[in-house]
């Protein structure tokens, strides 16, 4: 049953014979098709004779080497001549491959595209952003609409899940720029300046900043995936048919808790990252905490914690928007589910610095440095 | 034991074997479970080579676990599984496994096409995978006569999965369980979503492609047109276990009440009704003529 395709070749008055033996299986076939592909002219027949088992891949074999040699088959068994008829007549052109461009045309196409997308997606967000506003509104004037379990339900996902691993990592930072910081600034002398460096940086970039990482990493990424299996799945569809929006029932939940959760899970960073601060200053800079204390308040003005707080929302907007707007364009398969959870977390993160740097020329501008 | 019995034992066990070769599966006493729900319980259930075995019940009865069982993804607790005289359950080694997984084709429900590559990229993988030294200029063209195989239109082959309707979807997913030429076909409801027409036509399609491929179908179906336009046998799965097994004339002739309603419900009926038509229709044309 197992015995390799194998062929012999027979010359005669008026060409050659292939005559083929074993089994004709996709198994058992190994180089039998380059071989018959070597052939070029002057076969006259294909001899089926000593075959004893075969496939359609045998058959379709046999088939292609004799239409291209002009050969007849001969010896075919009921089973064989029946395969092969059956290939024969699908013998047909048929695309296998799309079409292909030529690179330059496709580099010029793929940069064209990207700008397009660049464009439609930053309008996409604006006008996604818009749309919550107006279902805001709505809930405003109809407030038995709003679900507040739904919020609820994401402040312990969005904000409590998250206490653990932010507070690890706000730790290490604090730790990391008190070291760092004190490493330059004893080359003055003036390491006592590390706390101005950790409480000032804390409050007013690095709690909030890193936050904002942490939450569009788990929360942004995970409202893209949820929103974009739902999309697949045709729930969303369902919940537009039901008459419920989803806007109202997916989208603004998700951006209320993580508008939320962002300045309590800021704070809670920064604290966190002082106390880092304040852990090193202790034990490799000699300062006692109830100094560290004491001069983090003489240096620290309150509008520090006040520009902290005020860009956490923002921030907190900005993630769950790019987050659930992603989502909802998921179209066709689980592939893109994927492409637009990066892209979600990706976009979160640039709009977030991009926006950071605005607020930070703001914050110049209004004296509070 | 005396050995003149031995002997007859003996016999009896080869002559039991030489009658069991034309079985292609011999599920014995399966049971399949999930947590506490029992699936099924002390299964048993042949499927005879060259046939295409219906195997229909209630939702939940357990059919496409039963197939699931089979094909391996799905361990079952008890019971033996043999397909092609081979026990599919416990000391079965790698390659003895990928011997026998080479020798069947599933049909997933939803077709289960790889959503990343197009229908003929879909249709190769498994000849990519097993067979490399198949070059790639032979293995377009296995691909594209499998594609016509199904009835698939010849400029399916670039499409993505997402870009096909429901049923040329089902039709790529059959073109990749046969990529393989193998003896046995799974099908888990192939017509299920499709428009009549095109039912029946995947249903002709299959039994054409079972004739000239002398494929042994295991047909899990909700479509009573499905069962009686070309399944041999119809196994009915009920109170966790095959309750019976035979052409639909025998299943009538039962008198299991799900399987009277069944097949007598007004669905049954009408099915039955086409049934008869179609002899009628055939009894009255002249046998050369076709129609």
């Amino acid at each position: 049953m197992n015995k390799a395709a194998d062929l012999a070749e027979e010359m005669g008055d008026d060409g050659t014979v292939i005559r083929l033996s074993g089994n004709l299986a996709i198994a058992c076939l190994h180089d039998l098709p380059a071989r018959l592909d070597g052939y070029q002219d002057a076969v006259r027949a294909i001899d089926l004779s000593q075959v004893d088992h075969i496939d359609t891949i045998g058959a379709w074999t046999v088939h292609r080497t004799a239409a291209r040699l002009g050969a007849d088959i001969v010896g075919a068994n009921e089973d064989a001549r029946r395969l092969i008829e059956a290939v024969g007549q699908l013998d047909e052109p048929v695309t296998i491959r799309p079409d292909h461009a030529p690179p330059w045309k496709r580099v010029v196409g793929q940069i064209g595209e990207a700008v397009t997308n660049a464009g439609s997606t930053l309008f996409g967000l604006l006008g996604f952003f818009g749309a919550s506003l107006v279902t805001t509104w709505a809930l405003i004037r109809h407030p038995s609409r709003f679900r507040v379990n739904a919020v609820v339900q994401r402040f312990e996902v969005v904000g409590v899940s998250a206490l653990g691993i932010i507070g690890l990592m706000s730790f290490l930072i604090g730790i990391v720029i008190a070291q760092q910081g004190s490493v330059q600034l004893r080359q003055f002398g003036m390491e006592m300046l590390t706390i101005n460096l950790v409480g000032r940086l804390t409050f007013r970039e690095l709690g909030v900043l890193m936050t904002a990482i942490m939450v569009a990493g788990r929360s942004g990424s995970a409202f893209a995936a949820q929103l974009g299996t739902m999309k697949l799945t045709e729930e969303i569809d369902a919940m537009r048919t039901i008459g419920v929006s989803p806007m109202e029932a997916l989208v603004l939940p998700r951006t209320l808790a993580v508008v939320v959760m962002m300045p309590l899970l800021g704070f809670y960073s920064s604290i966190v990252a002082i106390i880092g601060g304040g852990f090193l200053c202790a034990v490799s800079l000699d300062i006692p905490p109830i100094t560290f204390v004491q001069r983090l308040r003489e240096v620290v003005p309150i509008t520090d914690l006040w520009v902290g707080l005020i860009k956490a929302p923002v921030f907190g907007v900005i993630i769950a928007l790019a987050g659930c707007y992603q989502g909802m364009q998921v179209k066709a398969n689980a592939e893109e589910v994927g492409l637009r959870t990066t892209a979600a977390v990706v976009q979160a993160i640039f709009l977030v610095i991009v926006i950071d740097a605005f607020f930070a020329v703001f914050f110049t501008w209004v004296g509070w440095n | 034991m005396s050995e003149v019995d031995a002997q007859q034992a003996e016999e009896n066990r080869i002559d039991e074997a030489v009658e069991r070769s034309d079985i292609a599966i011999e599920v014995r006493g399966l049971r399949n479970s999930f947590g506490d729900q029992v699936v099924h319980e002390n299964l048993d259930l042949d499927v005879r080579k060259g046939e295409i075995l219906g195997v229909v019940g209630g939702s939940g009865t357990g059919k496409s676990v039963l197939m699931r069982a089979i094909i391996g993804l799905q361990n079952p607790d008890a019971g033996d599984i043999c397909v092609f005289g081979k026990s599919m359950i416990g000391e079965l080694n790698d390659d003895e496994a990928l011997a026998i997984r080479k020798r069947w084709g599933v049909l997933f429900q939803g077709g289960a096409l790889f959503s990343t590559l197009t229908v003929a990229e879909n249709v190769e993988v498994p000849i990519r995978e097993y067979y490399p030294n198949i070059g790639p200029a032979l293995r377009d063209e296995i691909a594209a006569y499998k594609i016509r195989m199904t009835g698939l239109p010849a400029e399916a082959g670039p499409k993505y999965p997402a870009e096909l309707s429901g049923g040329m979807r089902k039709r790529a997913g059959l073109a990749r369980a046969l990529a393989l030429d193998p003896d046995l076909l799974f099908l888990d409801e192939p017509t299920a979503g499709l428009d009549p027409i095109g039912a029946a036509a995947f249903d002709d399609q299959t039994r054409r492609l079972q004739q000239t491929l002398g494929l042994t179908v295991f047909l899990i179906t909700h479509d009573l047109d499905t069962l009686y336009s070309i399944c041999d046998r119809v196994a009915v799965l009920a109170d966790k276990r095959v309750i019976a097994v035979g052409t639909i004339a025998e299943l009538l002739a039962t008198d299991h009440p799900w399987i009277q309603e069944y097949f007598n419900g007004p669905r049954g009926r009408a099915a039955t009704a086409a049934v008869e038509r179609e002899k009628n229709k055939a009894a009255s044309t002249p046998p050369d003529g076709r129609r």
